[in-house]
């Protein structure tokens, strides 16, 4: 689903992706780790295609299609989502305006009429009560005066609404307390499903705890150094990124 | 020749064409055209015009209409769809077949000036000039020079208007461009509530001098929403000099809606005159290509424990160039009064400029005012964030836009003017208007 080969990105002449290869087929979950500053973050940025973020080498496709060649909003239309760790704010935009336009800017890029309202309001109704959200939260600008929790679940209703291929979710933990962050797992398990796959990105193996991966990638300076299972992630608790370093270097 | 003469010329030769006319009337207009002469056309140097350039309509040659001939069709596409009591005015002339007040309450009269004065010009004598007279400045005064046409409405005491009324103000695509000087003359009784719409719209071709004047008087009590939602032809130049005058525990509300015009400037004066009084001043000003829009106001807290309150967004793109000076000044012992300001701009392009003053002058120890500008642009960062949802730039833009513009827009409870704003400041955005009914939808199903 998606090939991401010898992937070299620099930010402002500083290179910080340096050759990184990753596979993910349909039907996985991957989770990559890292200590900080190994890149995990402008892995998910330049998938979604961010601003400020230069591809000297490698290639990323999705679907088979070139995804460095596609706008922004392509991309999402396409399924690739990403959830972001610090999700803006965005004044005057009601929640249950991006839903709509959100899913219906997809549905048009994929041939189908919008979606008539009855169906849509029950959609966004069923998965406002997963995510335990109430429905206050749709007339509320997008994620403003939210706090850190709601803000993450809210990231997590507008993958359930517009059901993505590919679900990106950078640190999706961070700042969530434990029956926030079970809410948010539980939301994150539900995409798990044959057609679509997830990546989390994480600097904390506790997530995992909730999410299990069926592959693990440890991300050091640039590049993946090791890769393996939800077990993979234990180690790296009880042992820290040292050793792996040590081993890659 | 001076710019002043040839609009002296025009009107010396429109004088001689006109029937007799009642001798008030006459040294009115002589007035009108001592006051514009002497003034003159403002230049840079004044401070009240200091960023506002006129030479382009004073070194116009400007014709008058003389007939108000407009096609139907064309002027049914640009109406308002609002049900609505309606004059229509083509280059300033009364246009009948384009009007509607047969429906009119016997307590409401709207008509328009010429009939006004022609039926019972005693009854406007008194109450014409009185607020925007030839002083208020040269525009004024070069309106009342040329009077003739214009919108003359009364409401009885205690009457509440049942729809709006609508003044529809058509520009034409004519050989020569053409000026026109409306008159607008409201006397709302006391408890009466009304809602007026100024509408300015034409053809796109056109390039005609609007020079309106307003004068607005509320009685104890009176509720007046005014409307103005001037779109008028992008090369059109549209001034307006508006004054409000209020009694004791009326309320007025302005919503003062730019959108058209290569040059426009509008002043707009309130005065609380009368313990309780309210004023509201909402703005929205768009501009784009080279236009330039000029918005002063000034609300005058005449009267202890009256109330204004004044919100003006700018926003402007391409090389358009906006202006807000907002004015409020605090009587001496006008206690206990409140007086908020905000103005707030959003340039779109780098090479869009805006000078934006607000004032405050107080002279009462007793008050609660405050005042602020700001100028952003829109955030790049919520623009990514609505294209990663699939979005594409344009609309997240034009959301953005509009969400900028929502403070003052959620103001306009007509429907058919706010979808007008839309539609210029954020272009077709998908189905922002049957969200309000699926929210209710959402909080039903969650019951």
């Amino acid at each position: 689903m998606l090939q991401v080969t010898d992937l070299h990105v620099t930010v402002e002449d500083k290179e910080i992706l340096k050759g990184l290869t990753l596979t993910i087929n349909a039907g996985e979950v991957h989770a990559i780790m890292g200590p900080n500053g190994a890149g995990k973050s402008t892995l998910s940025a330049v998938i979604a295609g961010k601003d400020g973020y230069e591809v000297t080498q490698g290639s990323i496709t999705f679907e088979g299609q070139d995804v460095l060649e596609m706008e922004i909003e392509e991309r999402a239309q396409a399924g690739l989502l990403l959830g972001f760790q610090y999700p803006v704010e965005i004044p005057g935009v009601k929640n249950i305006y991006l839903l709509k336009s959100a899913l219906n800017a997809q549905r048009k890029a994929r041939g189908l009429d919008d979606m008539p309202a009855p169906e849509f309001m029950k959609l966004v109704k069923e998965k406002l009560g997963f995510m335990k959200m109430d429905a206050s939260f749709l007339q509320r600008a997008v994620n403003e005066g939210f706090s850190g929790g709601e803000k993450k679940r809210n990231e997590i209703l507008q993958m359930l609404v517009l059901q993505p291929k590919l679900a990106m979710l950078d640190e999706i933990d961070s700042g969530l307390d434990i029956d926030a962050m079970k809410v948010v797992a539980d939301g994150v398990n539900s995409l798990r499903a044959q057609e679509r796959a997830i990546l989390l990105v994480t600097h904390y193996q506790r997530l995992l705890d909730y999410i299990v991966p069926d592959k693990v990638h440890v991300l050091v300076d640039g590049r993946i150094v090791k890769t393996g299972d939800a077990e993979l992630a234990k180690q790296l608790e009880a042992n820290g990124y040292e050793g792996i370093e040590e081993s890659a270097a | 020749m001076s710019d002043t003469q040839t609009f002296l010329d025009t009107l010396k030769t429109r004088s001689q064409q006109r029937d007799a006319e009642p001798s008030w009337i006459a040294a009115r207009r002589q007035a009108g055209a001592a006051r514009f002469e002497a003034l003159g056309f403002p230049t840079r140097r004044d401070e009240e015009w200091k960023y506002t350039d006129v030479r382009s309509i004073a070194q116009g040659n400007f014709a008058l209409a003389d007939n108000a001939d407009f096609s139907p069709a064309q002027a049914a596409a640009l109406t308002l769809p609002v049900d609505a009591y309606r004059l229509t005015f083509v280059d300033g002339v009364y246009a009948p077949a384009l009007s509607d007040v047969d429906a009119l309450p016997e307590s409401v009269h709207v008509l328009p000036l010429s009939k006004a004065l022609s039926e019972n010009h005693e009854a406007v004598g008194g109450p014409l000039g009185r607020l925007t007279g030839v002083d208020f400045s040269t525009f004024a005064a070069l309106n009342t020079a040329f009077m003739e046409e214009g919108a003359v409405v009364r409401i009885a005491p205690g009457t509440v208007v049942d729809k709006p009324i609508l003044l529809q103000f058509l520009s034409r695509a004519n050989a020569t461009p053409v000026m026109s000087h409306p008159r607008i003359l409201v006397e709302a009784g006391g408890r009466s509530e009304a809602t007026l719409i100024e509408h300015y719209c034409g053809d796109l071709e056109a390039a005609n001098f609007t020079n309106v004047v307003g004068e607005f008087m509320l009685d104890r009590g009176a509720i007046l929403n005014h409307y103005k939602l001037q779109e008028a032809p992008l090369n059109d130049m549209h001034v307006a000099s508006m004054h409000v005058e209020q009694g004791r525990d009326t309320r007025y509300t302005s919503y003062n809606l730019n959108l058209g015009g290569a040059l426009v400037r509008n002043d707009l004066i309130s005065d609380l005159n009368g313990q309780g009084a309210e004023t509201n001043f909402f703005g929205l000003f768009f501009g784009q290509g080279r236009q330039h829009v000029d918005n002063h106001t000034k609300v005058n807290h005449n009267a202890p424990l009256t109330f204004s309150n004044e919100n003006y967004k700018g926003i402007l793109d391409d090389r358009a160039h906006g202006v807000f000076n907002g004015k409020v000044y605090v009587k001496r012992d006008s206690q206990k009064i409140e007086g908020f300001q905000s103005n707030q701009n959003l340039l779109l392009s780098d090479r869009a400029q805006i000078d934006a003053k607000p004032e405050l002058e107080i002279y009462a120890d007793d008050v609660k005012c405050s005042h602020g500008t700001t100028t952003g642009q829109l955030d790049e960062e919520a623009i990514y964030a609505l294209r990663t949802r699939g979005i594409d730039e344009a609309t997240a833009r034009g959301l953005l836009t509009l969400a900028f513009a929502g403070e003052v827009l959620d103001k306009v409870t007509l429907d058919a003017v706010a979808e007008r704003v839309e539609l210029a400041v954020a272009g077709k955005l998908p189905e922002r208007f049957n969200l309000a009914g699926l929210v209710e939808t959402a909080v039903a199903l969650n019951d």
